[in-house]
């Protein structure tokens, strides 16, 4: 399978425009290691979104690096930060085991991050791989949201529980694992509502849900995903947080890294909640979600444009 | 986390540096350099914090601090004008053509920033405004946006046009004004799809609308959440597209919304509202003083005192006057209580006063009291007698014991509640001066001071 590097590279209509200036420029622009060259680093950190104090832990722990392995050489010095960055978002090897078991996957978030996209790109993979998928429509709020996910199913050809618009979307997971079981599935994906987390009684619906499926399908092997916006700020660290006193939270997956935004805020998620990004979605396409791939994000994070790949 | 707002921060810093007539060069940058990570945390484009705190700087080196405040604090103070100066426009209204012409708005931005929702809420504001809109589906990507939109339209009583996925946007952004035209409509709303702003030929897409359609107001609509990126976003769309105005969404959520200062900076454009939540009634004017508060993370107190107007305003006169004379006597009774608990509903409950209380804007929600714990404590209340509501003394354990049945609690409950109701009237008597604040609204927010304070009361 492309990368999603190469699948970018390959978007003929997208260009990448000059604005987005990175690390090369920094390193090609000095010949010594000094502050001002420490300054500019720390400026493309930030300017992906990795935050003021993701940046500076990475920064101190660079400094230190060169310091005790007394480099001069800013080459040097850039393989060493990406080196430090590649190794904290490196996924554990039985991270998708999961796949091969019968499974829920519980998928939450906030408004507008693309979790009944990423659910029906979700449903494509497993339904790929052989396995017997049901979705769970349960974002019984956003108008149209079940026709939305009815569709993203008939792509992936997966069978689809819905409920009423309005209705309680605890009835829909209810319906939901009655038919997983009913069924012999392999993998439930639960598409949820978006909500904003500091919205206290919205969190209380979606433990109500979490329970749910806690009782009614004891003992499965659960994952549950939370979408972040790969253009989102500082807020992403909040959002994963609040949603994982949920439920606890498995894995991440990073959206909308077709664009200009580098996704920087899951290395400060990460660093702080060691939440594993597992996957990343990287279009509009039903298989444009891909495994994620910490030694291609961290390029991407650090490239100036894709022409120089 | 424990939270330390900017001010506190400064505060901090200063604490041993009394006000020196004018501030030196040293003062602007201790300062300065908080506030430039204050406003890096609340995801201001980098590109953008610098320039803004350089022309700060230019700013503040010399000025005079003023009576009362300190250097910090002062810097502080600039910074917030120079930001509201900086965020605010002089239009902050939706440009409309006059009644007899049809006016054609078209929402953009990336995918999932809220432009079907905030479509809608426009929708229905001008709605009030006595205009006839026409919501027009021309996101025919997206699997079941057109749905979405006229589910949206349906609610909020609106005209909705669309010809399906098979036709291309700009022939539908064509046809719906014609169809505008018959049915008499004034306003059009396009609904676009949501697209990156380097996808050349989804912006040209937009292009070619205006191209063809007389589109009066282009709107981005940007989500609140949004980081670094927000900077390229406005940009894009400004330079490919040409937008008119700025709509931020998703600002019912804590994020300090920097991506507003990033994105007015490099466009130019006006922000002209912001969505505060999934009804389709929540679209509210943009205050730039507010979103200043809230980017350096000061909380919004100008909002708060607002909603404590507005609860008030819906409590009448005469209680009002009544409450503040209790209030002024240190003497609280369980009617004021109710009161009390109602206008903190009226604002937003519990919760939302915190939020915008400064240095409280993080606070989470299991450090509040249960909103449902609330709705006992009133219960208790409610099994009271007029006569007891107002005169606490009265509590007798017979009375108790009925109360505590009438309200579904066990005695223990009532007794501790009653007792700490006593404990809080003798603190009022010590500091009544505290509670005869003058200023309409502050005497029922004194009183949820007490009621909100650290655990005392529950």
């Amino acid at each position: 399978m492309a990368g999603f590097f190469e699948k970018l590279a390959a978007g003929l209509t997208k260009t990448r425009d000059k604005f987005v200036k990175g690390i090369d420029n920094v390193f090609n622009g000095y010949t010594s290691i000094d502050d001002d060259f420490y300054e500019e680093l720390e400026e493309v950190l930030i300017m992906g979104d990795i935050g003021v104090n993701a940046t500076s832990t990475i920064m101190d722990r660079l400094r230190e690096h060169v310091r005790e392995q007394h480099i001069t050489d800013p080459e040097k010095c850039r393989a060493l930060l990406l080196q430090d960055i590649w190794q904290q978002m490196k996924i554990d090897e039985h991270a998708y085991d999961f796949e091969d078991k019968k499974t829920i996957i519980f998928v939450i978030g906030v408004n507008g991050v693309g979790k009944t996209t990423s659910v029906g790109k979700l449903a494509a993979i497993f339904k790929n791989k052989g396995k017997k998928v049901i979705i769970a429509a349960a974002d019984t709020y956003r108008a149209a949201a079940t026709e939305q996910l009815v569709e993203w199913a008939d792509r992936a050809g997966a069978p689809i529980i819905t409920g009423r618009e309005g209705a309680d979307p605890a009835s829909v997971i209810y319906d939901a694992t009655s038919a997983f079981k009913a069924r012999d599935c392999d993998i439930l994906i639960v598409d949820t509502a978006g909500r904003l987390h500091n919205k206290k009684n919205l969190m209380e619906e979606l433990a109500k849900m979490n329970r749910i499926i806690d009782k009614e399908l004891p003992g499965i092997c659960r994952e549950n995903f939370i979408v972040l916006d790969g253009t989102t700020g500082q807020n992403a660290i909040m959002q994963a947080r609040e949603f994982g006193d949920v439920a606890d939270l498995t894995g991440i997956i990073l959206t909308k890294l077709d664009g200009t935004a580098k996704g920087g805020i899951a290395v400060a998620i990460v660093s702080e909640l060691n939440i594993p990004v597992k996957y990343v979605g990287v279009g509009e396409g039903i298989d444009d979600l891909e495994r994620f791939s910490p030694a291609e994000f961290v390029d991407a994070l650090f490239l100036d444009s894709v022409e120089k790949k | 986390m424990a939270f330390e707002s900017l001010t506190d921060k400064l505060q901090n810093i200063f604490k041993n540096l009394r006000s020196k007539g004018v501030l030196t060069e040293e003062d602007v940058k201790v300062a300065l350099k908080e506030v430039k990570m204050a406003l890096l945390e609340a995801d201001v484009s980098f590109k953008v914090v610098k320039q803004f705190v350089s022309s700060v700087e230019k700013r503040a080196i010399g000025e005079g601090v003023l009576n009362g405040l300190n250097p910090g604090q002062m810097v502080i103070k600039i910074v917030n004008e120079e930001m509201i100066s900086l965020m605010g426009s002089d239009t902050t209204e939706i440009a409309l053509l006059p009644i007899n012409e049809i006016t054609v708005i078209m929402m953009c931005g990336l995918q999932g920033s809220g432009k079907t929702t905030t479509a809608a809420k426009i929708a229905g504001k001008l709605k009030l405004k006595g205009r006839k809109v026409l919501l027009a589906a021309c996101d025919i990507y997206r699997p079941a946006a057109i749905d979405q939109l006229r589910i949206n339209a349906q609610k909020q009583g609106v005209d909705f046009f669309s010809m399906g996925t098979d036709v291309s946007a700009v022939e539908i952004a064509k046809a719906s004004v014609e169809y505008a035209r018959k049915n008499q409509d004034n306003v059009v709303i396009i609904d676009t799809a949501g697209r990156l702003q380097i996808d050349e030929a989804m912006m040209q897409e937009l292009v070619d609308i205006k191209n063809n359609v007389a589109v009066n107001q282009s709107l981005l609509v940007v989500d609140a959440m949004t980081g670094q990126d927000a900077v390229n976003v406005a940009t894009q769309f400004n330079e490919k597209v040409g937008i008119d105005g700025i709509i931020l969404s998703k600002m019912d959520g804590d994020s300090r919304g920097g991506a507003a200062l990033s994105a007015k900076a490099v466009t130019g454009k006006p922000i002209l509202y912001v969505g505060m939540g999934e009804k389709l009634s929540d679209l509210e004017q943009f205050y730039p003083d507010r979103m200043a508060s809230r980017i350096l993370g000061m909380g919004d107190v100008l909002s708060l005192i607002d909603k404590a107007i507005e609860a008030n305003a819906e409590m009448d006169a005469q209680k009002e006057k009544e409450m503040a004379q209790k209030m002024k006597k240190g003497k609280l009774d369980f009617e004021m209580y109710l009161e009390s608990m109602k206008q903190m509903r009226n604002m937003g409950g519990l919760g939302a006063i915190m939020n915008m209380l400064p240095g409280m804007g993080r606070i989470s929600d299991d450090q509040l009291p249960d909103e449902k714990e609330l709705a006992r404590l009133e219960a208790i209340v409610l099994s009271m007698t007029p006569q007891e509501r107002k005169n606490p003394k009265l509590m007798t354990p017979q009375r108790k014991y009925r109360i505590a049945k009438g309200s579904g609690n066990d005695i223990a409950a009532v007794n501790r509640f009653i007792k700490q109701f006593d404990q809080m009237q003798k603190m009022m008597k010590q500091m009544p001066g505290l509670f005869g604040g003058k200023k309409r609204g502050m005497g029922g927010l004194g009183g949820l001071g007490r009621f909100s304070g650290k655990n005392k009361f529950f």
